[in-house]
């Protein structure tokens, strides 16, 4: 297939329809509208449903009923909005329901701004809303890969019955770069995928039997039953821990100076930079953590090459991820920080200058 | 020469961030010379919601809160409750009201809370570029709803002050025009005297008006004036649904 | 080569628009793009902008900060972005609408009516396609060929009078970009 000219916001919507989502709920919120709009146009023409939901609080339970029903299932929204989904987040994880959830941040905290940022890293990777749970988060940096990541994250949802969000940001909402799509499941496999949650979904009891009972809930009033819920829930995490990180290596060898870590479009910024400053006779290399839950710790700590003087950390928020590549890093070198907030997004310059003050 | 028209005292010299031929602009007038009238600039609060009306914090010459999308009316009633002795009002749009904001406003009303609500119904959600809104009228195309809305599916526009008088504890519900001249004049007596009841410390009051959004209806504002009465006014009827302070 | 452009002009004059026909044209070439929009309230009757990347090799950062080449529709995009210009690089303007036009004498300057141009063509859309033309017409960042098929495909069925205007429009602006 040739490719398109596509927003974030419209591509990724397209790819989860491609992908086999066929319900989407959500509510309206700036800089992810076009995803909704997108829905609103697309989901009648291929028989899926669209609701606009009456909040973020109802989208994500009208998910939770979908997902518990089994089938695939999606809702978007940005970072006040995600805030609203926090309590439906922790029961769809507690009752371990397959679903997508897109985050496509913007400024904050409170009603902020509209502008693209990182300062949802804590809530969708430390949990969010309350109790002791994870969500799969994945952070997309180009419009191709937020697309690819919403069979992925289908995928992944489905594989671990776990709710899965794609963490993305203003800029790659609204930004256009050509996109190529996977080719779109058809009627068969879509009707196929419907049925392989039959064991614990809510379905019809097609043979009568009945004994036939599957419960959706996170409620477990007996402590010793709740701690050997949450137990195994932690043995899931573990497994997601040890399977599926996935990051990018960029310029990584043993003669690295530097050792750069950003996540998102943010990478993007920074990579500009590096590639300046390589291109000057640095030798700066670049990790960039892909899924930021589970996070690649492993994979980072192995990055830091002998000759490494130092880890420079830069998001777009007042530093989050960094906490975690401090743990990657283990006191190994120093972990330095620098970001910018408010929906204000640093320039390749800025970025140069920080490093150069580092030789 | 004479000054026949100033600017409220209640209102900031700031721009308004409307555009032009935008009814938000005439709501906030209305309600800006009623408070002026009662004498209440110094005791007023007000409480702005999440919608094109986000920046009227700004605009109103007392102290103002802005609240979370719908949350408004609790905000209202937390300081309120706070300031017996201050006189509080909401200013929401129809998304922020009678979407997101459903259980503030129903609850608030129910409790007979003693603020003023002023309830902005565009039929759209503004703000954010021309989605569907709760009150958006049947086959009412938007960005969400570009087949038009199917009724069927996602259910007839909410009337609000209908729903709002099913409940006891509302003192005063009308639901105004802002579409031509002797309907804002009547518009400003409604004002008016939910300012008057809400200074008096009667209870709830309620005014909804119908208002228009040219940008996102993508009709002229002279004509979406027209638009809007030739396809507002038959499904939003104005009229006064309750007033516990009428003579008998 | 990487070319980074970026068009800024009021709301509703369609320099997003500008931005994306240049993007699409890359594509068609085979090259690496990117088109990110300013977005919010700020588009409502005020100023936007589009940063439009055109490059060989994959895109890193999309925002533009130092442009190869302004397209610059109204006087306050003048006054913001055309300090950044890259040394050498191109701002293309509408005399019309910028009468103050740039005083930088280390880039290349290439005005015109742009606006009575687009009149005389016989339709205020085809600013844009003569602001494209002259920077086809001044440097190689597309082909005009991929203007026009883009252009064709788009627009034959639909409204081939506007087709005809659009690519007279492109012609136009390639003059003057060349001269
Ligand atoms: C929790 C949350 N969800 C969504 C939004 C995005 N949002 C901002 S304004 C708005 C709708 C405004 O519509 P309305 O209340 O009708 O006001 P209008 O702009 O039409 O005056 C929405 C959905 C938000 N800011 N916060
Ligand atoms: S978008 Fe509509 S409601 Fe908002 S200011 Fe403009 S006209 Fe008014
Ligand atoms: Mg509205």
């Amino acid at each position: 297939m040739s490719k398109v000219l596509m927003k974030g916001n419209e591509a990724v919507a397209k790819a989860a329809i491609n992908a086999g989502c066929r319900l989407y709920f959500a509510y309206p919120i700036t800089p992810q509208s076009e995803l909704i709009e997108y829905m609103a146009k697309m989901m009648p023409t291929v028989g899926g449903t669209f609701l606009q939901a009456e909040s973020e609080v109802a989208a994500i339970n009208m998910v939770y009923g979908a997902a518990g029903a089994g089938k695939r299932v999606m809702t978007s929204s940005s970072s006040p909005g995600i805030s609203l989904k926090a309590e439906g987040m922790s029961y769809l994880a507690g009752a371990q329901l397959p679903c997508v959830i897109i985050n496509v941040q913007r400024g904050g905290p409170g009603l902020g701004d509209i502008q693209p940022a990182q300062g949802d890293y804590f809530q969708a990777t430390k949990g969010g809303g309350h109790g002791d749970y994870r969500l799969i988060v994945l952070a997309p940096s180009s419009v191709q890969e937020f697309a690819d990541m919403a069979s992925e994250a289908f995928d992944l949802a489905d594989k671990y019955r776990n709710p899965v969000m794609i963490l993305a940001d203003g800029m790659l909402g609204q930004m256009m770069e050509p996109v190529d799509f996977k080719p779109a499941k058809t009627d068969q496999e879509i009707e196929a995928m419907g049925h392989q949650h039959e064991s614990w979904c809510i379905h019809p009891n097609q043979d009568g039997d009945l004994k036939h009972h599957h419960e959706i809930n996170s409620l477990e009033i007996d402590p010793v039953v709740l701690e050997k819920h949450v137990t195994k829930l932690y043995e899931k995490y573990a497994q997601i821990e040890a399977n599926e990180t996935r990051h990018e290596l960029y310029n990584i060898n043993d003669d690295n100076e530097i050792l750069v870590v950003a996540f998102g479009t943010a990478s993007r910024v920074v990579r500009s930079a590096v590639d300046e400053l390589n291109a000057e006779g640095k030798n700066i290399g670049l990790f960039r953590p892909i899924t930021v839950w589970p996070y690649p710790y492993e994979e980072l700590a192995k990055c830091i090459g002998p000759r490494v003087k130092q880890v420079y950390v830069f998001e777009l928020n007042t530093g989050q991820m960094v906490e975690d590549v401090k743990i990657a890093v283990n006191g190994k070198v120093p972990v330095n920080f620098w970001g910018r907030v408010g929906g204000m997004v640093f320039t390749p310059e800025q970025i140069k200058e920080k490093l150069q003050a580092c030789f | 020469m004479e000054v026949i028209a100033t600017r409220p005292k209640s209102l900031r010299d700031v721009p308004f961030t409307y555009c032009p031929g935008c009814t938000h602009g005439i709501a906030h007038r209305l309600i800006a010379e009623s408070i002026d009238e009662h004498g209440l600039i110094n005791k007023m609060a007000g409480v702005a919601p999440v919608g094109c009306s986000v920046f009227a914090y700004k605009f109103f010459n007392f102290d103002m809160a802005e609240a979370a999308h719908g949350r408004a009316p609790a905000v209202a009633t937390g300081i309120k409750r706070a300031r017996p002795d201050m006189h509080v009002f909401t200013y929401q749009g129809d998304g922020d009201l009678a979407a997101i904001g459903t259980a503030e406003i129903v609850h608030a009303a129910n409790r007979g809370e003693h603020i003023s609500v002023f309830f902005v119904n565009n039929a759209i959600y503004g703000m954010t570029g021309g989605q569907m809104a709760p009150t958006t009228l049947p086959d009412m195309k938007t960005t969400t709803s570009p087949y038009g809305r199917k009724v069927d599916d996602i259910g007839y526009p909410i009337r609000v002050c209908e729903l709002l008088d099913t409940l006891v504890a509302p003192y005063y519900i009308e639901r105004v025009s802002l579409l031509s001249g002797p309907d804002i004049i009547k518009a400003k007596k409604a004002v008016s005297k939910a300012i008057q009841y809400n200074k008096e410390g009667r209870g709830f009051t309620f005014i909804e008006f119908v208002s228009t959004c040219p940008t996102n209806w993508g009709i002229e504002p002279v004509k979406a004036l027209v638009w809007a009465k030739e396809n507002m006014l038959p499904f939003y009827k104005p009229g006064v649904f309750r007033d516990k302070g009428a003579p008998e | 080569m990487k070319t980074e452009i970026i068009c800024s002009g009021f709301g509703g004059q369609g320099v997003l628009t500008i931005g994306k026909f240049i993007a699409q044209a890359g594509m068609k070439e085979g090259k690496h793009v990117s088109w990110l929009p300013s977005y919010g309230p700020e588009m409502r009757g005020g100023t936007a902008n589009v940063s439009a990347v055109v490059s060989d090799q994959p895109i890193a950062s999309p925002i533009v900060s130092t442009p190869d080449i302004l397209v610059a529709l109204n006087q306050p995009s003048i006054e913001k972005f055309a300090p950044h210009i890259r040394p050498g690089g191109v701002l293309v303007y509408d005399t019309g609408m910028c009468p103050d036009g740039c005083k930088r004498t280390d880039i290349q300057i290439i005005s015109a009516p742009i606006s009575s141009l687009a009149k005389e063509i016989g339709s205020d859309k085809v600013v844009n396609m003569i602001a494209i033309g002259m920077v086809i017409g001044r440097t190689n960042v597309i082909k005009y060929e991929s203007m026009e098929e883009d252009l064709t495909s788009f627009l034959k069925e639909r409204d081939p009078d506007l087709l005809e205007k659009n690519l007279i429009a492109i012609k136009k602006g390639m003059e003057l970009g060349k001269a």
